[in-house]
C-alpha cells in the first residue's frame, strides 16, 4: 500500500505557538480524505505543509513520495486549492486556463475547457466578477486540469451557500472518480466529510486525535450505556474516549478492536459525527497525557 | 511565467511609460531650440532661457528624480504584497513552476522595465539639459541652474537613475515580501528610498572618487566668501572651478592647521545696530587674511562626473542584487 501522505513527528510553530505538533500520519493512496476539526485546530497548517506552502518546524512530511514543492516534478504531482479559493481578480476565466496551460507540464486542456463549458462560465468574464461558487469551481478546474496525483483542498466550500456547496462536492467526486485522484480536503463540518470521504483525520488543538478509514472507525467505536461504574474498571482492550455519568447511569464512548461481551452494557453503534464530536469534546488534559495519534489501520 | 507576469504588470507599466513618453516628446520638440541658443550664446545661455524652458528644466529634473521612487512604490511594493494579501500566491505557487522561478520572472521583468523607464527619462532629460549643463560648467551663473555634480542634478543625469530605479524596485519588492501588505509596503518603500537618497549624497558619494583640494587666501577681492553662524564659520565659493561640487570646507590658521575662525573676526564685524557696511566687512576680511588665515576647500571637479556616475551606479546595482538575493532566500525559507 503506497502512502500518498506520510508525516512523522511533524510540527509547525509560529513564533511561540505550535499550530501543529507531533503529527504522525500515513494516508494510503486512492482515498478521499476528510480533515476535520474546529477552527484554529491546525487544519490549514497541515494542508499548507503538505502542499509545501509552509516548511515544517519539526519532523518530516512526504507527499507522493517526495518533499512538498521540492521541484517542478513534485509540484506537478500535487494540486492545492487554498482557503477562499483565490483567483486573480483582474484576469478572465480564459486567462486562468491560459495560465494553467503555460505553467503546468501535464495540463489537460480538454478537461479544462469541458469543465468551464459544463459549469456555464463565460470565458471572457473577469474572475473578480464571479460568484463565490463559480470562483471555487474555477480554482477547482485549475487544480484538476493540471492532472495531479493528489489534490489538496483547504475548506473549499466554507464560504459557499448550501446549494453551491453540494454542487461543488458532487462535482469534485465526479472528477475524483474520472481521474483516479487522491484527495485531502478540510472542513469544519462533519456532514461534508461523511458524504464524500472514505478516510478521516480529526485534528483538535494542534494534534491529530484520530485518523483512519471511516468504515473501520465506525466499526470499532461503540456507545456503552449501563449502571454507574468507574471507567477504569474496563478490560484492557477498551479505550474510553468520553465518559458521562448520572446518579445511576454511566455512558461511555469507547474504542475497541474486539466485541464488547459484558452483559451489563447496552451497546449501540455510532455515526461518524458522534465519533468526531467525541474526540473534539474530549477534555484537553486527556489529549495531552496520551500519545495523540491514535492510528486505526487494518 | 513571463506571460503571467506581463499580464499582471502591463497596466501599471503602461501608465508610467505613457508619462515618460509624453515628457520625451515635449523635450524633443523644445530641445533643438535650446541647443541653437547655446551655440550662439555660449555660457551666457543661462541668462537667455525662456521661462517655459526654465520650467521644463525643473520638470525634467523632478521627473527623473521621481521615476525610481514611483517605480519602487507602485511597481515594486505591490508586486508580491498584493499576491500575499489576496492569497493568489497560493494559486501561483501550485502551478508547475518553482517559487524561485516565479520570483525571478517577476523581478527580472519588473527590474528591466524599471531600468528602461528611468534610462529613457534620464536620456531625454540629460540630452535636453546638456546645453544648460555645459553653460554652467563653462562658468555660467549657478543661481538658477544646478551644476551636474550638484546633489540635486546628479541623480537626474546620466546613468545613475537607471541604478536608482533598479534599487528602488527591488527594495519595494523586498519590503512587500516582508511586510505582506500593499499600502504599508508602499509607504515604507518611499520612506526608505528617500532616506537612502539623502544619506548617499551627504555621506557616501563624495568618497566614490578622489577629491581635489585647494587652499584659497582670505582677502577682499579674492574668492567670494559667505560668513555664517555669527562669524564663526566661513564658506568660500569656488568660482574659478566651475561645475564643481564642494564637499567640505575648513579654515586654516597661519601654520596651516585646521582652526576655528578667531573671535576677533566676530568682534571686528560687530556694529551698534544693523548689518556691517561693506567697507567694514572688507576691512575685517583683510585683517583675518593678514593673520595668516586661509580657507581649504575640498571638492569634486566637474571632470569627475562620469567616474562618480559609474561608481554610484555600481553601488546601487550591488544593493539591488543583494536585495534580490534576500528576496530569493526569504521566499524559500520564510514566506508562506
Amino acid at each position: 500500500m503506497s502512502a500518498v501522505l506520510r508525516a512523522q513527528g511533524l510540527g509547525k510553530r509560529y513564533k511561540q505557538r505550535w499550530a501543529l505538533q507531533n503529527c504522525d500520519l500515513d494516508v494510503p493512496a486512492g482515498r478521499v480524505v476528510g480533515l476535520v476539526g474546529p477552527n484554529g485546530a491546525g487544519k490549514s497548517t497541515l494542508l499548507k505543509l503538505a502542499s509545501g506552502m509552509l516548511t515544517p518546524s519539526a519532523g518530516t512530511i512526504e507527499v507522493c513520495g517526495g518533499r512538498p514543492a521540492a521541484g517542478v516534478e513534485q509540484l506537478a504531482k500535487v494540486g492545492f486549492v487554498a482557503q477562499d479559493t483565490p483567483v486573480y481578480a483582474a484576469l478572465s476565466v480564459a486567462d486562468h486556463l491560459d495560465l494553467g496551460k503555460r505553467l503546468n507540464p501535464n495540463w489537460d486542456e480538454a478537461v479544462a475547457r469541458e469543465r468551464i463549458r459544463r459549469l456555464g462560465l463565460d470565458p471572457e468574464q473577469r474572475a473578480g466578477k464571479l460568484s463565490g461558487g463559480q470562483r471555487a469551481q474555477l480554482a477547482l478546474t485549475l487544480g484538476i486540469a493540471k492532472r495531479p496525483e493528489l489534490l489538496i483542498l483547504d475548506e473549499p466550500v466554507a464560504a459557499l451557500d448550501p446549494l453551491a456547496r453540494r454542487e461543488f462536492m458532487q462535482d469534485l467526486m465526479e472528477a475524483v472518480a474520472e481521474h483516479e485522484l487522491s484527495v485531502v480536503l478540510s472542513s469544519h463540518l462533519v456532514s461534508d466529510v461523511e458524504r464524500t470521504c472514505d478516510y478521516v483525520i480529526v485534528l483538535v488543538d494542534s494534534r491529530v486525535q484520530v485518523a483512519g478509514d471511516i468504515d473501520d472507525l465506525v466499526a470499532c467505536h461503540h456507545r456503552l450505556t449501563g449502571p454507574r461504574r468507574d471507567p477504569d474498571t474496563l478490560p484492557g482492550g477498551q479505550h474510553v474516549i468520553t465518559a458521562s455519568h448520572t446518579d445511576r447511569q454511566t455512558t461511555l464512548l469507547v474504542r475497541t478492536d474486539t466485541a464488547v461481551h459484558d452483559p451489563s452494557w447496552t451497546v449501540s453503534p455510532l455515526g461518524l459525527e458522534d465519533i468526531v464530536l467525541a474526540y473534539m469534546t474530549r477534555p484537553a488534559d486527556a489529549v495531552r497525557d496520551t500519545r495523540p495519534a491514535l492510528e486505526v489501520l487494518r | 511565467m513571463i506571460w503571467l507576469t506581463w499580464r499582471q504588470f502591463r497596466t501599471q507599466a503602461a501608465v508610467v511609460f505613457a508619462v515618460v513618453a509624453a515628457l520625451a516628446v515635449t523635450l524633443a520638440v523644445t530641445g533643438p531650440n535650446l541647443s541653437d541658443l547655446y551655440r550662439t550664446a555660449g555660457s551666457s545661455l543661462v541668462d537667455q532661457v525662456s521661462s517655459s524652458d526654465q520650467s521644463l528644466y525643473y520638470v525634467g529634473l523632478l521627473v527623473v528624480l521621481a521615476v525610481p521612487a514611483v517605480v519602487g512604490m507602485f511597481w515594486g511594493a505591490p508586486l508580491i504584497a498584493r499576491e500575499l494579501e489576496t492569497g493568489t500566491h497560493y494559486l501561483a505557487w501550485n502551478q508547475g513552476v518553482t517559487r524561485t522561478r516565479w520570483l525571478a520572472a517577476k523581478l527580472g521583468l519588473g527590474a528591466a522595465a524599471a531600468m528602461t523607464a528611468a534610462g529613457l527619462t534620464s536620456l531625454a532629460v540629460s540630452w535636453w539639459s546638456s546645453p544648460l549643463d555645459r553653460a554652467v560648467n563653462g562658468g555660467g551663473a549657478t543661481d538658477t541652474y544646478f551644476p551636474r555634480l550638484d546633489p540635486v542634478a546628479f541623480a537626474a543625469r546620466g546613468v545613475v537613475p537607471v541604478a536608482h530605479a533598479a534599487f528602488a524596485f527591488v527594495l519595494g519588492v523586498a519590503l512587500g515580501l516582508v511586510i505582506r501588505r500593499t499600502l504599508p509596503a508602499m509607504a515604507t518603500t518611499f520612506a526608505l528610498y528617500a532616506a537612502v537618497q539623502i544619506v548617499v549624497p551627504i555621506w557616501i558619494r563624495s568618497h566614490l572618487a578622489a577629491a581635489d583640494r585647494t587652499v584659497l587666501p582670505i582677502e577682499p577681492g579674492g574668492a567670494p566668501i559667505s560668513i555664517q553662524d555669527g562669524a564663526r564659520h566661513i564658506i568660500a565659493h569656488l568660482e574659478e572651478v566651475p561645475g564643481s561640487w564642494v564637499t567640505s570646507q575648513q579654515t586654516l590658521n597661519a601654520s596651516g592647521q585646521p582652526a576655528p575662525v578667531p573671535s576677533s573676526f566676530a568682534d571686528c564685524l560687530r556694529t551698534e545696530s544693523g548689518p556691517p557696511t561693506l567697507q567694514q566687512v572688507d576691512g575685517c576680511v583683510a585683517d583675518l587674511g593678514a593673520l595668516g588665515y586661509q580657507q581649504q576647500v575640498t571638492y569634486q571637479p566637474a571632470g569627475n562626473f562620469w567616474v562618480l556616475q559609474w561608481a554610484e551606479t555600481g553601488l546601487y546595482l550591488g544593493l539591488a542584487l543583494a536585495l534580490a538575493g534576500f528576496c530569493a532566500w526569504w521566499i524559500r525559507r520564510r514566506a508562506t
